[in-house]
């Protein structure tokens, strides 16, 4: 039987090659040429989550933990891998409203469809393991483990500084910062910022269509591992830092103790200050709001950044000026007449030597020592004079930073010739035009650090190592050179032993310190009242004890509360009590300075 | 029983070890598309892949089968056949079980029937025996007319289900009608019907219009080579074309672009129809009648499309279309299915190895996606040799088809081709993003039983036929 339509089974078989061509065709295409589905294919399955390491941990100078780490759960979003849910139950489980709720989705979904963002940070552990249990009704939702600080103590917030996340200002400054990450703010955590951060790692997982995790990615080859960061070791005595946050309590003021033989701050008080719990975590923005506008500034570390006259705690300084300067000797008496000129003194027995005038605190002493140090006639003006003494001041560091391990210290105020010379006209000025700066008021601004410092440096007789707040770092316990170098100052430490007479005496002979006494140690100490030109006067007092071989140098600021005899005084003689035994004896002098409130 | 004994030698073996490597390559990446680290035992029941084992064996159970039946039984009762076919086909639309908005199974206990399937094979067995004594006719509408009804009652019954995918698989059997005599115009003005609804809704009407006049005239001056016919057209065309854009713009400002072109077509058919009339030529007429026919068709589908279509049926074919985007809606499968495909590169991810697949970002995929799997995991090779292995499949088939000495065989060979043919570029041009998603399964590679038998019963029953092609059936 012959076929007429034979032939056509060539069209038939065309039809079915040149289909499959087409189907080639377009698999080369998207299988061989274009590369972007890889990509998106990649997207689909590779989820890196971040490896977030736990910052350093910190420790006082004895070794007991003040500052560690808990868990937390930044829950994440993918918004494109989310499907329609039960949002109020969804709202429930994480104790949010619904309206936050829509705000983070949209925040979410702005920021990026594919890429995940925190949807709720900071998340606790209950909270956590509630939600873990349903997370795979929520697709697109998973958590990321954080740490957040935590404190053994609700103490010494100042010296610890506080961790928040970074902004954009810092991540466009350092490139190694990324959005949500933490960085220390001030204090330790900001000072030490390098060190406490650790290393991020990454982890690179697969996850399946509903965002659940499947595995590693090629078994973890190229993860990277989150390095714990260097933990501290703080300079801090935990037990000093809170009893003189205790003694502070409902005083305005502040407190720093040094070792004088190594520098390190055995204690730091700005008070009032805050517990700084209050600053971890979801509640630190709120609690971080209410603190900057708190009229009492409890984020203000008065220690480092508050500038006082020096009041009386000055004289020491300006006495062992003029020993060095050689326009007096320990034997040179001045008279006083409950005053000098225009400047008042109270009532003591005249005329004084050196010793008895620290003791007494004489102020027409010290003005006239003053006077014979900037009319010294070695020197040919009074500028020249003038710069003299205030280049021992910045010897003790007055004037100038420090160099402490924080951020924020601040300078204090000594005026330089060229101020006066401004002023008054060039060498148009006197002694007596700056006298009151020989009993510590008048231009001269000191922090209560400078004061601790200048303390100290007398407790050692003429060196001092730049304060600082850290023991060590590490576990090769390095320190930065800085805090070994000794800072000698160029007086001759017979000088010192007649200024530390005075001091001895101003405590235990009948001084203005007697307050300050104790039985069987010998604490110098020198007390101040700084006028407050805006209200009642600054209390304030410093000393070291023991005499020999100083243990303590201590500098104590008491706002507003008059005499530095009344409280600042005591308040030093119980810490250092407390630091050179353990314990306090005297519980009448700590119930009468606990029950005292001057913040009413 | 001499014969019965020799039957297997007979047998191509060529398309048994086509058919043989489509079902193992079919149950690897059921394996790999399914896979799970708790259950990776090979035969574990409880997946897919253990279900497919167990059909696979059925099925090549059902192939010893067919072979060993009498040849003459499948031309006897290729009625009977069909009847119950058609049967199953009602009865599923009354009793089945509704899945995803569709009836389309049957349900005993834990397994389920897919009655489309099957019905495949017993059309093609109705339209051979047909065919079989009338085939010298087929240029004639009386003979057209039962057979294309033969073709499109199980169509219409599969699209009342409904199950648009496996009710257009029966309108492939028109390649069969080609084959054996049925007018090449009517063939390919259907192909061209398809070629022009997707034309439509990718580009500009008016375009189109202009590019399919711009054929004709070339069509007319190839079949008259005639060029002052050709430039009087034209001209006449453009004249009134010019008249009837400028009174539009300036006075009636409401007959529009597309209807201009029409009516100055119609206008300038009179130039046509005298020389049509004249010198009977009647490939210039056949030329104009495909010009005006595709002209009123491509503006119906546009209408209709935009105003007739279900929404859900719109959004299928814009975003395979690339008119919408929507990577998240009904273009996720999609979407998925082209990033699984293509991020196999050139070897593939390997086995197991497919992160699409393995986390199952493709619905569907070890059924109707099942390509998904082979692209990814195999790559641009993979997809290469399995495309390859159809095309051998379905050429090898055409030259069996081709070498039988009744009608009935050969009828029923082409049937095959066409349906694989149909059901592999759809699937294939469906997981790449070239057609619609219109579920239907890729023969012998996607997972189901029901897919599986009706494929192996197709294909053995025209390996049977061929195996005693030297006899006469009747």
């Amino acid at each position: 039987m012959k076929d007429s339509f034979i032939n056509r089974k060539y069209v038939i078989m065309a039809l079915i090659v040149l289909a499959s061509l087409v189907l080639l065709i377009r698999l080369f295409i998207i299988q061989v040429v274009k590369s972007s589905y890889r990509l998106s294919a990649d997207n689909n399955v590779l989820r890196y989550v971040t490896q977030y390491p736990a910052r350093g941990l910190i420790s006082d100078r004895n070794g007991k933990l003040i500052v560690y780490n808990q868990a937390a759960y930044d829950l994440m979003v993918v918004p494109a891998q989310t499907t329609k849910f039960d949002t109020t139950g969804f709202c429930d489980l994480l104790g949010i409203s619904s309206d936050l709720f829509r705000k983070q989705m949209r925040i979410a979904i702005n920021y990026s469809r594919r890429a995940p963002s925190v949807f709720l940070k900071q998340v606790s552990n209950e909270t956590y393991a509630k939600f873990q249990e349903k997370m795979f009704m929520y697709p697109g939702f998973y958590v990321q483990p954080r740490t957040l600080r935590k404190y053994s103590k609700p103490v010494a917030s100042h010296v610890l500084g506080y961790v928040s996340e970074v902004d954009d200002g810092i991540t466009r400054k350092d490139p190694y910062y990324k959005s949500g990450d933490y960085i220390g703010k001030s204090g330790i955590e900001e000072a030490y910022e390098k060190e406490l951060r650790g290393r991020r790692g990454v982890k690179i997982f697969l996850v399946d269509v509903y965002s659940r995790i499947k595995g590693s990615y090629e078994d973890g080859k190229k993860d990277t591992l989150a390095i714990q960061g260097t933990n501290i070791s703080s300079s801090i005595d935990l037990d000093l830092q809170e009893y003189g946050e205790l003694l502070m309590k409902n005083k305005r003021g502040s407190i720093v103790a040094i070792e004088p033989t190594t520098g390190e701050v055995l204690t730091l008080v700005s008070s009032p200050n805050y517990d700084p719990a209050l600053l971890v975590g979801r509640i630190r923005s709120d609690n971080y709001a209410l603190f900057s506008a708190d009229t009492l500034k409890p984020l203000f570390n008065r220690a480092l950044m508050a500038s006082y006259p020096p009041g009386s705690t000055f004289k020491p300084i300006n006495g062992l000026i003029g020993l060095q300067e050689g326009v007096i000797t320990p034997s040179t008496l001045f008279a006083c007449h409950n005053g000098y000129l225009f400047v008042a003194c109270h009532s003591h027995p005249s005329p004084l030597s050196l010793v008895g005038a620290i003791g007494t605190s004489c102020n027409a002493y010290f003005c006239q020592t003053y006077r014979k140090v900037l009319e010294n006639p070695y020197y040919n003006t009074i500028s020249d004079a003038y710069d003299k003494w205030k280049g021992y001041l910045n010897e003790f560091g007055f004037s100038n930073k420090l160099g402490t391990d924080f951020v924020n210290e601040l300078t204090g105020f000594i005026p330089t010739s060229e101020y006066f010379n401004k002023y008054y006209g060039k060498n148009k000025w006197k002694a007596l035009t700056v006298i009151s700066m020989a009993i510590g008021q008048g231009e001269v601004g000191a922090t209560p650090l400078q004061m601790a410092n200048m303390t100290a440096a007398i407790a050692n007789r003429g060196y001092y190592f730049t304060p600082h707040i850290i023991k060590s770092v590490g576990s090769d316990h390095s320190i930065d050179k800085r805090f070994i170098t000794k800072h000698h100052i160029s007086i001759d430490v017979a000088n010192f032993e007649s200024i530390v007479l005075g001091m001895e005496a101003s405590v235990n002979s009948g001084g203005t310190s007697t307050v300050a006494a104790m039985k069987d140690i010998i604490v110098c100490g020198k007390t101040g009242t700084a006028q407050n030109p805006h209200g009642k006067n600054h209390s304030v007092f410093i000393a070291f004890a023991p005499k020999e071989n100083p243990k303590i140098a201590i500098a104590v600021y008491v706002e507003n509360a008059g005499f530095g005899a009344t409280y600042a005084a005591p308040i030093a003689s119980l810490l250092i009590e407390k630091y050179l035994k353990g314990e306090v004896t005297n519980k009448t002098r700590e119930q009468s300075m606990l029950n005292l409130n001057l913040m009413h | 029983m001499d014969r019965s004994n020799n039957i297997w030698s007979r047998i191509d073996k060529i398309s048994i070890i086509l058919f043989l490597l489509l079902i193992v390559m079919g149950w690897v990446n059921i394996y790999a598309a399914v896979y799970n680290d708790e259950h990776s035992g090979l035969m574990d029941m409880s997946q897919r892949y253990g279900k497919q084992f167990i059909w696979i064996v059925a099925s090549l159970v059902i192939a010893i089968f067919i072979v060993i039946i009498d040849n003459r039984f499948y031309f006897f009762f290729s009625w009977f056949i069909y009847g119950a076919c058609m049967l199953l086909l009602i009865l599923v639309i009354l009793f089945g079980k509704e899945i995803n908005g569709a009836k389309s199974w049957f349900e005993f206990g834990g397994f389920s029937l897919q009655p489309s399937e099957l019905a495949k094979f017993g059309t093609a067995l109705a339209l051979a025996g047909y065919l079989n004594t009338k085939r010298q006719e087929l240029t004639q509408l009386s003979v057209i007319a039962p057979a294309s009804a033969i073709v499109l009652f199980p169509a219409l019954l599969t699209a009342l289900q409904p199950d648009m995918g496996s009710s257009i698989v029966y309108f492939s059997l028109f390649i069969v009608l080609f084959r054996e005599g049925m007018s090449p115009y009517i063939f390919f003005s259907g192909l061209l019907m398809a070629v022009l609804f997707f034309l439509t809704l990718l580009t500009n009407n008016l375009y189109l219009t202009i590019a399919l006049i711009g054929i004709s005239v070339f069509l007319v001056w190839f079949a008259t080579r005639k060029w002052k016919l050709v430039f009087l057209g034209t001209v006449i065309f453009v004249f009134f074309a010019v008249i009837l854009y400028l009174l539009d713009h300036y006075v009636f400002k409401s007959i529009g672009n597309e209807l201009v072109i029409f009516i100055s077509m119609i206008l300038s058919g009179a130039v046509y129809a005298i020389y049509i009339y004249n010198k009977r030529a009647v490939s210039v007429l056949i030329i104009y009648l495909f010009l005006v026919g595709s002209t009123i068709f491509i503006n119906s589908v546009d209408y209709t499309f935009n105003n007739f279509l279900p929404t859900h049926q719109k959004d299928r074919v814009n975003i395979l279309l690339g008119l919408k985007s929507d990577p998240h809606g009904t273009g996720y499968n999609v979407n998925q299915s082209i990033i699984s495909i293509g991020s196999g590169g050139f070897h593939g991810k390997g086995f197991l190895q497919g992160t699409q697949t393995k986390f199952k970002f493709v619905p569907k995929q070890s059924s109707d996606f099942i390509f998904c799997t082979i692209g990814e995991e195999w790559g641009f090779m993979g997809s290469g040799i399995v495309i390859g292995i159809y095309l051998f499949l379905l050429l090898r088939l055409i030259k069996l088809a081709e070498r039988q000495r009744s009608d009935f065989s050969r009828i029923y060979g082409y049937s095959v081709v066409s349906i694989l043919f149909t059901h592999i570029f759809l699937n294939i041009g469906m997981a790449i993003g070239l057609v619609p998603v219109i579920g239907i399964p890729l023969p012998f590679l996607s997972y189901g039983g029901s897919s599986l038998w009706g494929f192996t019963i197709l294909l053995f029953i025209f390996l049977r036929l061929d195996a005693s092609r030297t006899e006469y059936l009747v």
